[in-house]
């Protein structure tokens, strides 16, 4: 093999390995990232149904109902509020007027979770629950956040 | 006075370590061997005063000064001891604290290893160390003094995060700092290369050493995190994509590149700029990795926030070094005398191979960590890019890479024989195809988990292959077999153990995302599940009470073929001064499975949700991290590459060595 081949043989194998990366990230992008909405976002513009996403925001206080493993209840970002059906386990801090993020699908006006995010802290926020609620305006500083 | 003494100790560390970069630099420039020898000694006295203050804070810790607003913001008189002096690193400052010591201790290893070096290489090692450390020392006294006073002194603390009393809080961070900032090591190293615009194969020799130690750390410190977010989130899982996980992960990916590079490089001396462009790069994700995670950039704006200056401040360090070293590169990357070009099938072509897929595996997991993050800032668009983008981005491309990776130490060095590592390989092969089709025959299977699980059959059988190829097994005599294995380099121990532990860990991973077995019930004492062979039964509610908390725990007895191998108690652990609970999940092992129960909410009517998984082979995930890390440790042991030894070179002062 001439230097010139062997140089040749390195190039296309380094294009291959990153384009076969490259292609692999563009089509994960395209399927596999999900999109953030508040409930006044969801109730403006609903997604199409199926469509995996999140939502933030507070816990309504008193609409948690439970079932055995079946647990529904309001999510709102003050403006307006979306009934989430969930069916399992709850975080250690779920609780009335938490923050959570919950994915899942939006249909018919309610919000299916398939998994619900409230993290180990009493004092954190998920922060496009903080962003949502600051939009709103009914975010206070020092409210949460630590320290 | 200890606050204030500690205090004092960290700002006079920082004047030395502005002295340690003065003088090194300085000095190596000059070519002035009295203004050089101020590296060592101002490096082991850094340690000595970083120490000092690190002793300082933890004293603070144990005896309970609460004037300190640190000791106060995380400690509680009645917290366990062991938590008292874990809670030292739990926090921002501590941790930051924390990070600046292993620096110190680095340093002055290298002052104390590096007698052997030639001087001006050793100067402007120190010299990029003593930087580095002045900038992090800086940061801690402008942003993050962790010696701070209350006016009024509280009597009492405010307790350590519940989830953080824990035994994986005295491993997880301290493995994972002695990885991180173990790497800078290698990237002082690559700065100096660039400013004496000159490298050969004795640098590699000199930067592998302490890449492994770095890369030791990192890989049980990754592990141990993993298994500690295992047991305790109690979700069962053991890697959740998180962008703080992601940040341990990328320096590991690249510095496993750059063992594998300056491998060519110390052989063949090729790959010569490469390899300095991936020590760069192994601890700029480094430095990357510390930026996402104390800025508070990832978890909330809010933190961010609310103390600007800390992000900046690390931003600003972030991109001096980060932009610095390579902005020097650009300049004197050109002037490096490159390496040759070499065969395709040939022991260099296969861990150039590696190179290339850990690279782009490096730019994937980039991508997917910052790519919301960006989109965000220029946007305003929020989204999150979780499990689904890594498993259909990372493994076929970590598929590949194990599947090709016994055939690397197999081939000869500059000319390999495809044909006769094919045959060696078909046994490993045959192995692995027997296992999937004898798994597929027992439990049906998924086909990724399957493909997996074929790939990591074949990386610990080629391993194996590789090993008794090289002490000729089975062809001469057992005893002769045992004196071959005896007389080879600890190195070839390292790589058979490095290989097969990636092949467990792949095994795990395969066993976990394709035969494990989840369900959650609503159970009521009395009640009984069955998962698995198992037979869950819900006995009663007991309560346990521990030093600072109390459980409420639920009795399950577990039968298999009608009798009891187990009782477990998962609990809500309820800890009563800062009014948190957190899951306590049991785990009960069985060989090398583990069933795992972890509970919801008690209801008042006595009943529970109950979170139930099987999970076969698991513990390999973890155990593969183990042996993965033993083959670093049998490599640093090969008299090669104990630390310190080229001395040959050395002598030669930088001569090129040639290549065994």
């Amino acid at each position: 093999m001439t230097r010139k081949q062997r140089r040749l043989t390195l190039i296309a194998v380094a294009g291959i390995v990153l384009a076969l990366a490259a292609g692999l990230t563009l089509s994960a992008l395209r399927e596999s990232i999900v999109f953030f909405a508040s409930p006044s976002e969801l109730v403006r513009n609903p997604p199409p149904a199926g469509k995996r996403l999140r939502i933030g925001g507070l816990v309504k206080e008193g609409s948690i109902v439970k079932e055995g493993l079946q647990v529904r209840f309001d999510v709102t970002d003050g403006a307006q509020s979306v009934p989430v059906h969930y069916s399992g386990m709850l975080p250690d801090l779920f609780r009335e007027k938490q923050g959570i993020v919950a994915e899942g699908t939006f249909e018919n006006g309610v919000f299916s979770a398939r998994t619900i995010l409230a993290k180990h802290d009493e004092y954190y926020m998920p922060r496009e629950v903080v962003d949502a609620l600051k939009e709103k305006g009914i975010w206070k500083h020092n409210e949460g956040g630590k320290k | 006075m200890t606050a204030e003494l500690s205090h004092a100790a960290l700002a006079i560390a920082f004047a030395l370590a502005v002295a340690q970069a003065f003088f090194s630099l300085w000095g190596a420039w000059r070519g002035d061997a009295r203004v050089m020898a101020v590296g060592p000694a101002a490096a082991f006295a850094i340690f000595i005063f970083v120490a000092a203050s690190f002793a300082g804070l933890t004293y603070l810790y144990v005896t309970s000064d609460f004037s300190v607003a640190n000791v106060y913001a995380n400690s509680h008189s009645a917290k366990p001891l062991l938590y008292k002096f874990t809670g030292v690193w739990s926090n921002h400052e501590g941790s930051m604290l924390f990070w600046a010591l292993v620096l110190a201790i680095f340093s002055a290893l290298v002052g104390l290893f590096a007698g052997n070096l030639p001087p001006r290489l050793r100067a402007n090692v120190l010299g990029i160390q003593g930087l580095i450390a002045a900038f992090f020392l800086l940061f801690i006294l402008t942003t993050s003094n962790p010696f701070l006073r209350l006016e009024i002194a509280p009597a009492q603390g405010q307790g350590l995060n519940p989830v953080l009393q824990d035994i994986g809080l005295a491993l997880h961070p301290p493995l994972l700092y002695l990885g991180y900032v173990g790497c800078s090591v290698a990237f002082s190293f690559a700065v100096a290369a660039l400013i004496e615009g000159r490298i050969d194969a004795a640098w590699a020799r000199w930067v592998r050493p302490w890449t492994l130690v770095a890369w030791l750390f990192l890989t049980l410190g990754i592990a141990m995190g993993s298994y500690w977010a295992y047991y305790e989130l109690g979700w069962g899982g053991y890697w959740f994509w998180d962008p703080v996980e992601n940040a341990s992960l990328m320096p590991w990916l690249a510095a496993t590149a750059l063992l594998h590079s300056a491998l060519v490089m110390e052989k063949r001396d090729a790959l010569k700029i490469w390899t300095v462009l991936l020590a760069l790069l192994t601890f700029s994700l480094s430095l990357l990795g510390t930026f996402l995670v104390r800025s508070g950039v990832l978890t909330s704006v809010h933190t961010f926030a609310s103390d600007p200056a800390r992000g900046v401040f690390i931003l600003c360090i972030l991109i001096f070094f980060v932009g610095g070293s390579f902005a020097l590169f650009a300049l004197r990357a050109s002037g490096l005398k490159p390496g040759g070009i070499f065969a395709p099938v040939s022991r260099e072509g296969a861990l150039l191979l590696n190179n290339l897929f850990l690279s782009a595996i490096v730019a994937t997991v980039f991508v997917g960590t910052l790519y919301p993050l960006m989109l965000e800032f220029v946007t305003g668009e929020k989204i999150s890019v979780g499990a689904p983008f890594f498993n259909t981005t990372v493994g076929p491309l970590a598929l590949l890479l194990v599947a090709v990776m016994p055939a690397g130490p197999l081939l000869s060095w500059k000319r390999g024989d495809a044909l006769a590592v094919a045959q060696k390989l078909a046994i490993a092969a045959l192995v692995a195809l027997v296992c999937a089709i004898a798994v597929f025959a027992i439990n049906g299977a998924p086909l990724y988990p399957m493909i997996a699980l074929a790939v990591a059959m074949f990386a610990i059988a080629g391993a194996v292959i590789e090993y008794a190829t090289r002490i000729a097994l089975f062809r001469v005599s057992v005893s002769e077999s045992f004196m071959r294995a005896a007389g080879l380099p600890r190195a070839s121990l390292g790589t058979l153990f490095a290989h097969a532990g990636i092949g467990l860990t792949l095994l795990g991973v395969a066993a976990e995302g394709g035969w494990s077995v989840e369900k959650i019930a609503h159970v009521r004492p009395g009640e009984a599940i069955r998962i698995h062979d198992f037979d869950v039964r819900f006995r009663t509610w007991t309560e346990r009470k521990g030093e600072n908390y109390r459980d409420l725990a639920a009795a399950f007895d577990i039968r298999r073929d009608g009798i009891t191998v187990a009782e477990l108690a998962p609990a809500k652990r309820i800890f009563v001064m800062r009014g948190q609970q957190t899951t306590e999940a049991a785990i009960k092992t069985f060989g090398l499975g583990q069933l795992y129960l972890s509970i919801g909410d008690p209801s008042p009517d006595q009943s529970v949700a109950l979170r139930a998984y099987w999970k076969p082979f698991v513990l390999l995930i973890w155990l593969g991290g183990v042996v993965m890390a033993l083959g670093a440790a049998f490599s640093l042991s090969d008299r090669r590459l104990r630390i310190g030894v080229p001395k040959r070179a050395a002598n030669k002062r930088l001569a090129a060595v040639p290549a065994e």
